[in-house]
């Protein structure tokens, strides 16, 4: 992928993160108002779609974002080239996204 | 002006593409004195040999341009009472550009991204067609006038932390340019300036750090020309255009 379309991805990945950081903000503020624990908490995720799509579309968004930011600090500040370059971004992708994808399976399944 | 202040501790980068180090000269200070008058001043009466750039003396040509104590500046617009610390001068040749001696640099690459950056005007006209009518007021002509007065000093491409990661990168006043002929509405080569500016040197490499503004002498704003040149860019590429 080229450069330019990299720097796409990553505004629209941002654009797509911040709206959900919002409700992520919003909901947590609002939702522990009267108290609340985690077991109240899982109760509400799990099984819910609304939940899973939102933060399965945050992960990977976020994924994606991390990752192509990563690679512009790697080729401009460490001099990364090439194939060790793009080796490096997909790995740091593959791991957000496990990392990120465990998280939300854990909470909503 | 009391007598310890009255001698200038200059440091002078001297040596060439295979080295070279900071040479302390000693100075006398002067009313009114520019960096230009100390480098001059230090060619004439202490060293001959020193090499440097200079020609209009009135901030017109650009050929002047150095770093002054870490700043790109032009030296024949910059008071030696505006910039002198503890007494102390350093005076570098320009950052991101090769040197060929002392404070020559090589801009031959910066000038040579200019032409990668389509920099040049496309007309569609011969000289025997009638002058084309442009409003001077229409949304595009004042987007192209922001962008018009650069000198190609290379003052906001050596300020540039991103061409000093990525030699590869355009810098801001080949985009600059690209700019201003995108608002040309004369041009006729705008798709290979797209691809110009969109290509893997190009604009988005960017991070708007804006040293480039804010060292312009002119007062340009390069950066946000290629925010322009970005958005541009951005569309084009949605409408399958890059």
């Amino acid at each position: 992928m080229s450069g330019f379309r990299l720097y796409l991805l990553q505004r629209i990945t941002a654009m797509i993160m911040a709206p959900l950081v919002i409700l992520h903000l919003g909901v947590m503020i609002f939702a522990i108002q009267g108290g609340l624990d985690s077991a109240e908490i899982l109760s509400r995720t799990q099984g819910s779609f609304f939940w899973g799509t939102s933060y399965g579309l945050f992960v990977l968004a976020v994924s994606i974002h991390a990752a192509i930011g990563i690679r512009v600090v790697l080729f401009e500040w460490a001099s990364f080239r090439g194939v060790l370059l793009n080796i490096i971004s997909w790995l740091v992708f593959v791991v957000l996204i496990t990392m990120g994808a465990r998280a939300v399976y854990a909470v909503v399944a | 002006m009391q007598e310890s202040t009255d001698i200038l501790e200059v440091g002078v980068w001297r040596g060439d593409v295979t080295g070279g180090q900071l040479v302390s000269y000693q100075v006398p200070r002067q009313s009114s004195q520019t960096i230009l008058d100390v480098v001059t001043w230090i060619q004439r009466e202490l060293d001959p040999g020193l090499s440097y750039r200079f020609s209009c003396r009135v901030g017109m040509c650009g050929s002047c341009a150095m770093m002054v104590n870490g700043i790109p500046r032009w030296t024949c617009r910059t008071h030696v009472q505006k910039v002198v610390q503890d007494n102390r001068l350093t005076i570098e040749p320009m950052r991101n550009m090769p040197v060929i001696k002392d404070l020559v640099s090589n801009m031959d690459e910066f000038f040579a991204k200019w032409k990668l950056a389509e920099g040049q005007f496309h007309g569609r006209k011969t000289r025997y067609d009638p002058i084309e009518p442009l409003l001077p007021d229409s949304p595009r002509r004042l987007a192209a006038s922001a962008a018009i007065e650069c000198i190609n000093c290379g003052i906001c491409y050596a300020s540039c932390d991103v061409v000093s990661w990525n030699p590869a990168y355009l810098g801001p006043a080949a985009l600059n340019r690209a700019w201003s002929l995108v608002n040309d509405e004369r041009d006729i080569g705008q798709q290979s300036r797209l691809n110009a500016i969109a290509a893997d040197a190009g604009c988005h490499n960017c991070h708007s750090h804006a040293n480039c503004a804010t060292y312009c002498p002119n007062e340009l704003n390069p950066t946000a020309s290629i925010a322009g040149l970005k958005r541009l860019a951005a569309r084009a590429a949605f409408a399958g255009k890059i």
